[in-house]
């Protein structure tokens, strides 16, 4: 086999691998816990129906644009594990802002969305400037943001709620009829419409991939990801490049609570769906950053959850199951890469050492296993 | 090693007159004399009561255990943001085996379980050479997971269980001593400035004090004496520094990485026990609450070092504290504090010459000032973030002098050092 396709083969090895480790360990922990584990597997792993399909693709939507907001992140060697206050606290003011409905129809959608891209990116940009200017680590502080976004967004949600009559939960004014984005549905009596915003999630996506991968600004992160030091030697602004990536993934961030917002909740209320962001960390180290690679992990997640819900009705186990499922999935996804990566080595070093002629003993294992 | 050589560099103008011990006794005097006079200024009186001490002191164990279990792995070079997983296996350890086979059957089962996430991030990280954050970041995906899992398996339908949370679970006893209490709260009644409240928070430590609280206290201390006095912990310290260096001097480095883990997810564990068990009474669904993030800041806060990581998780779970009780008055009075400080440390700036920072300081300080001045109290909403609003105040003024593990959070693989 030519080298090229031996490499094709091992990348395909490894998420195969992580697939078939976490079903193995979850399967383990219900015959150990004395859960009927193919009865288990049989209700998840059996077709979704349409109506499944349509909340799988939603859910979906959603996980995506949390993956892909880390993912920006990750690219420079940022961890934003903020995503998840960042998404509430711009749905939030999306919510409120389009609610007031100052402008019509669409034009309110797009008001809506620069609304919540600008205060997740003020959000993220905290962070960013703290880590640029004062050297605090991003993932502190984003943590703590996510907190304190809690607090502020309970505190103006206080301020400005309107009660539903018959209802408990607080929740902001509903947005009018006009400016909501409407789904469209995949079949027949689904029940359940797939959100519009998909493809707004999709666009998002391809804009991801075309800045980091086709623009100079793009190559400037990557660089900066991969080597702070080379970067500055360069002429690239280390600093300046940490705000302007915090600043985007938290743009991206905003856009999560929104096919939500947009096309199925029309009002943030004190039960707005929370946990995304998290969520959106494990999506986009499963997709390892690649647009693509976190379509399918957002797809998988999505799946897992939507497909474990009757669970509890259907064999009487509890649907967290599957949380072990997917964090299992994200360790052995990295673990099985690193597997497969010092496999491929291995086989390089020997095919190198046989093209060598008489290739002195050692030679090659001196050279230190992989840098 | 430059350990050693740059932290003393910061005491050696109060080492040389005074010993090093003397600073634990200074530094809570003078944080007892400062908040006393805050009571007296702005008339909030829930600042430093004996009820504050004691409940600053249970919402303070367990950030400064989970905070000195980031010490252990951190200072091995092991960066472990899976603190907040192997906490909440502990909560569930301490539930099951609490309730099944008795109070310090919890310890033991809460250590156990944090121990095993312990384990799984050495697997990943040191043997498999995962990134750092990655694991960390799955373990408590995984922990939630399986917590939530099993306690729907094994709580239900027992008297007082449920799926979110387990029976009510025995005490671990408490410790009084009498007559000691009663003087302290003779004095403390007195109303003498300083000393009044120095009565009433020592008396936290004499009245109904958990077996759990101490040994939480003895562990802190057993941690420096271990890792600053032994050859064991100079090895390991050397692991976080330099690895290839203290391979190439026989250690086994992975060996001690390893070990460093296992005991961060005992020691992280433990944490989520002390919550279950002392600070409540059963196994709760989310009862962790992100502590296990707070101990990582208050050990980053606590600059890598026991000391250190008391003094941030006491900060902590001060502020905690007081979101909780009279949150509204005592915050406000807090915001005082904070205006004030900003604008001495902005003096100290201006001094030193670095005018942008003073100038940035000033403002900050004088909108906290403004705030103060114009409001009665402080929403409930906001006493609750004050912890989290504090952490990024310090770690803003602070980060600059901290110096973490050389080799913090680097994969290693053996026979690197060549």
């Amino acid at each position: 086999m030519s080298p090229r396709t031996i490499r094709t083969l091992l990348g395909l090895a490894a998420p195969a691998l992580a697939l078939v480790a976490a079903f193995l360990i979850t399967s383990a922990v219900l015959v150990i816990a004395g859960d009927p584990a193919g009865e288990v597997w049989g209700t998840i792993l059996s077709t979704p129906k349409p109506r499944n399909l349509a909340n799988i693709i939603n859910n979906a939507t959603v996980l995506y644009l949390s993956g892909v907001a880390v993912a920006i992140g990750f690219r420079m060697n940022l961890f934003n594990i903020g995503v998840d206050g960042q998404y509430r606290i711009a749905a939030f003011a999306a919510a409120v802002v389009a609610g007031e409905g100052w402008l019509p129809g669409p034009l309110n959608i797009v008001l809506a969305i620069v609304a919540a891209m600008l205060v997740g990116a003020f959000w993220a940009g905290i962070a960013g400037v703290l880590k640029a200017t004062r050297g605090v680590s991003e993932v502190i502080s984003t943590i703590m943001l996510n907190f304190i976004s809690t607090g502020i967004v309970a505190y103006f949600l206080r301020q400005v709620a309107v009660r539903e009559p018959g209802s408990n939960t607080l929740a902001t004014k509903q947005i009018p009829e006009g400016s909501r984005i409407p789904g469209f549905s995949i079949a027949e009596g689904a029940g359940t419409e797939v959100y519009g915003f998909v493809f707004l999630a999709a666009l998002v996506g391809f804009v991801y991939w075309f800045v980091l991968n086709r623009t100079r600004f793009g190559f400037s992160l990557r660089a900066t990801g991969g080597s702070p030091a080379a970067a500055e030697a360069s002429g690239i602004k280390v600093t300046r490049m940490t705000v302007i990536a915090m600043l985007l993934g938290g743009a991206v961030a905003g856009l999560v609570g929104l096919p939500i917002l947009l096309g199925d909740a029309y009002s943030y209320g004190s039960t707005f769906q929370s946990g995304l962001g998290f969520a959106g960390i494990a999506i986009a180290l499963l997709g390892r950053n690649h647009p693509f690679g976190i379509a399918l992990g957002a797809l998988l997640f999505a799946f897992l959850e939507e497909q474990s819900n009757p669970l509890q009705i259907l064999v009487g186990v509890s649907p967290d199951i599957v949380a072990i499922t997917q964090g299992v999935i994200v360790l052995t996804v990295v673990i099985s890469y690193e597997v497969v990566r010092r496999y491929g080595t291995t086989l390089e070093q020997r095919r190198v050492a046989a093209a060598i002629k008489a290739p002195p003993p050692g030679a090659v294992a001196g050279n230190g296993a992989d840098r | 090693m430059s350990a050693t050589r740059t932290a003393p560099a910061k005491h050696t103008r109060v080492g040389n007159r005074y010993p090093r011990w003397t600073l634990w006794l200074l530094v809570p005097a003078l944080v007892v004399l400062l908040l006393s006079a805050l009571e007296l200024v702005t008339g909030a009186d829930d600042l430093v009561s004996a009820g504050t001490a004691r409940a600053t002191l249970i919402a303070t164990v367990p950030i400064m255990l989970a905070a000195l279990g980031g010490l252990w792995s951190e200072r091995a070079g092991i960066v472990n943001i899976g603190l907040e997983g192997m906490m909440i296996l502990g909560t569930y350890g301490a539930g099951f085996f609490g309730f099944h086979y008795g109070a310090w059957a919890g310890v033991a089962g809460a250590i156990f379980m944090g121990a095993l996430g312990g384990l799984i991030h050495a697997i990943a990280t040191v043997t498999f050479g995962v990134d750092h954050i990655i694991s960390g970041v799955a373990i408590n995906i995984i922990a939630l997971g399986v917590v939530q899992y099993l306690s729907a398996l094994t709580f239900s339908g027992l008297p007082g269980g449920g799926q979110t949370q387990s029976p009510t679970l025995p005490d671990v006893q408490s410790i009084s001593i009498g007559p000691v209490d009663d003087l302290l709260a003779g004095i403390a009644g007195e109303e003498i400035f300083f000393v009044s409240q120095t009565a009433a928070i020592l008396r936290a430590f004499v009245n109904n004090l958990s077996l759990l609280v101490l040994l939480a206290l003895l562990l802190v201390i057993a941690t420096y004496v271990i890792l600053w006095r032994t050859s064991f912990g100079l090895r390991l310290r050397s692991v976080g520094e330099n690895p290839s260096a203290a391979e190439s001097l026989g250690v086994a480095v992975l060996r001690y990485k390893f070990v460093a883990v296992l005991v961060s997810g005992g020691l992280a564990g433990l944490a989520g026990g002390f919550l279950a068990m002392v600070a409540s009474s059963n196994y709760r669904d989310g009862q962790t609450g992100g502590r296990g993030y707070i101990g990582l800041a208050a050990m980053i806060f606590g600059n890598w070092r026991p000391g250190g990581v008391v003094a941030g998780s006491g900060l902590f779970g001060y502020t905690e504290t007081l979101g909780l009780r009279q949150g509204g008055s005592s915050v406000h009075a807090l915001l005082l504090a904070v205006g004030v400080l900003a604008v001495a440390f902005a003096v100290v700036r201006l001094r030193r010459g670095d005018l942008r920072t003073a100038v940035v300081t000033l403002l900050g300080g004088a909108v906290f000032v403004l705030i103060y001045l114009s409001i009665e109290s402080v929403p409930g909403d906001f006493t609750r973030m004050t912890p989290y609003v504090i952490t990024l105040l310090v770690l803003a003024l602070a980060s600059q002098r901290l110096r973490m593990p050389a080799a913090d959070g680097q994969r290693y693989r053996k026979g690197s050092a060549g």
